[in-house]
């Protein structure tokens, strides 16, 4: 996304108060490992209480971002605040004010879940009967207290997802960081999860989430920004996000292929920009929602083009994936794990 | 400083609270250090002539300096999980002082390896060895023995922060460590070793550390020996618990 030139001085305050009041800010982060250049110049923005999801495929970059603003790593170039704090001068005191929850579950397996907590605990300086009590609060929190006095080893994936979110939480950290919470869980644990994460942020936390699901970020995030080979490429709600690839779109199916062309040429009045086909499908962009199917199907019928099926669709995230960078997110994936 | 003493502490107790939890390393510390003295004592004890010594006497004090700088093993292998699990990444974000993942980590192996020298000299006992000093110096025996496990639970813990995975730290660990105990005067005594080993066998600290306590428990001539094996242990540490810290702080920064 190009760098908005400031229109005029207001507008170029507003920037600055808004960077100053942000809970994470990032500018021109680079980072390689040796020959590969993993960021390529990343700039952030999340207002406290707020959700920022980085959406890209794997290798794109996500997890170093994260690493950097957890001072977990050292930019090779650009700057990055966090809580007021930046990330390299100041990383000790940052330390105290963020939360990490990983990608892999990091808990201790031999230790209980009370022991990790309480460890953990116990590492932010607070003394052994403060941290146990914390813990016991945390497990009650996320209904793990009934497996408290178990070795972690014995819990399921969910668990340890949850029981890892909340090792995170133990120091109450105002911005919280979340590196793919998600990936690899059932269903069902993949939507506690999910409202753990929005009772948070209800709570006023700021987190930061990496993913590679598109639904997720859908659901969780107020804003997302797009990331590919190491660039942030897109940003925006996610609204905006799917605004630019057009409105809403009409899948019609229709009973022959044959007809496609004839469809095409019925439908020209009421679409947006050329329809697509693929075979019996054809895909129709809408200016208006209201009344599009009974228009589509009406004009076809006139046309005497049979239709099997006629839907509305809202465009996802995949297809916002697809128009930004040519490709889709899973393919994307396996480039990464082609080359 | 005062949040280095207890970070250490915090890690050291992690590291304890989990051992009885993981009968296959409980094993390592107790059964397999017995099996190896009751081996070398009744397999090789009539083939190995050790001139002023019985062979159980001779033997405890070197299998016991063996067992002890390979305790330091757990140290190798714990980091290195804890790299690939994540565990590493959580404690580097938390606000914890910097070198106590690794000081405690190497504090607690001081406790196993208390544990498999008790086992071992008890065992030394019931086969025939005895202490033929006093008891000051049968503890500074010990002190002695401890204060060479630790150094070289650095040297683990540096390798287990260096290797990718804990199979290849098992393996470089092994291949480093298990030459240098044996060309010393661990089992046999240096003399009846080819020529061409005398030098190495003698300037190797295995020998230097277990002479210093063949003299502490049995009264063997000590010369400077055992301030020898002092300072060994001291330099020991002192290259490789920086190198140790440095590849913490960078390792995990992949």
């Amino acid at each position: 996304m190009p760098p908005n030139a400031p229109a005029d001085a207001d507008a170029s305050r507003e920037r600055e108060e808004r960077l100053r009041g942000a809970a994470v800010s990032a500018s021109g982060l680079v980072k390689s490992y040796g020959s590969v250049r993993a960021l390529a110049g990343v700039d952030l923005t999340v207002a406290p209480g707020t959700v920022l999801g980085l959406l890209g495929p794997n290798g794109a970059g996500k997890t170093t971002i994260i690493r950097i603003l957890t001072t977990l790593l050292k930019p090779d170039a650009g700057t990055a605040r966090v809580a007021g704090l930046d990330v390299v001068s100041d990383a000790a005191q940052l330390r105290e004010r963020i939360g990490l929850a990983g990608q892999y579950a990091a808990v201790d397996e031999n230790l209980t879940g009370l022991e990790n907590l309480t460890m953990v605990g116990r590492l932010y300086g607070e003394s052994r009967a403060r941290a146990k009590r914390r813990g016991h609060e945390l497990l009650e929190r996320f209904e793990l207290l009934d497996a408290a006095r178990r070795p972690t080893k014995t819990y399921s994936g969910g668990m340890r997802r949850r029981l890892d979110l909340a090792a995170a939480l133990v120091a109450r950290p105002p911005v919280l960081f979340l590196d793919e919470p998600t990936t690899g869980l059932d269903p069902r644990s993949r939507l506690q999860l999910w409202e753990t994460i929005e009772g948070l942020v209800a709570d006023g936390t700021t987190v930061l989430l990496t993913t590679q699901y598109l639904d997720e970020a859908d659901r969780l995030a107020s804003d997302i920004a797009v990331i590919d080979h190491g660039r942030v490429i897109a940003e925006g709600t996610p609204d905006e996000l799917k605004d630019r690839v057009g409105g809403e779109r009409l899948e019609i199916r229709l009973d022959e292929a044959s007809s496609a062309d004839a469809a095409v040429v019925a439908l020209a009045p009421m679409a947006d920009e050329p329809p697509s086909i693929d075979g019996e499908v054809v895909c129709v962009g809408v200016r208006r929602r209201g009344g599009a199917i009974v228009e589509a199907v009406r004009l076809l019928d006139d046309a005497g083009v049979g239709v099997e099926d006629i839907a509305l669709r809202r465009p996802t995230l995949d297809d916002v994936f697809l128009a930004l960078t040519g490709h889709a997110a899973e393919a994307a994936e396996d480039d990464q794990a082609a080359a | 400083m005062r949040r280095l003493v207890t970070d250490t502490l915090v890690i050291a107790e992690r590291n304890l609270v989990r051992l009885p939890r993981a009968p296959e390393l409980l094993l390592a510390f107790t059964v397999q250090p017995i099996m190896f003295t009751l081996l070398f004592r009744y397999v090789f004890g009539g083939a190995i002539k050790t001139p002023g010594f019985s062979y159980a006497d001779f033997l405890i004090p070197g299998i016991i300096v063996q067992n002890i700088a390979f305790g330091g093993f757990v140290t190798a292998l714990g980091l290195n999980e804890d790299l690939h699990k994540g565990l590493i990444d959580r404690f580097r974000s938390l606000p914890m002082a910097r070198p106590a993942v690794l000081a405690g980590r190497t504090l607690a192996d001081v406790v196993t390896n208390g544990l498999s020298a008790t086992i071992l000299v008890i065992t030394g006992l019931i086969i025939g060895f005895s202490f033929h000093t006093s008891l000051l110096h049968a503890l500074g025996g010990v002190g002695l023995l401890l204060l060479f496990g630790y150094a070289f639970s650095w040297v683990f813990a540096f390798l287990g922060m260096l290797v990718s995975t804990a199979e290849a730290a098992n393996s470089v660990g092994f291949i480093a460590v298990f030459p240098l105990t044996f060309i010393s005067s661990a089992f046999v005594p240096v003399k009846s070793m080819p020529s061409v080993l005398h030098p190495f066998a003698e300037a190797n600290p295995f020998t230097i550390t277990v002479n210093a306590m063949r003299s502490l428990w049995l009264g063997a001539p000590a010369g400077n020996v055992v301030w020898g094996a002092v300072v060994w242990a001291l330099a020991i540490i002192a290259v490789f618990a920086p190198l140790a810290v440095a590849r913490y702080r960078s390792a995990a920064g992949q």
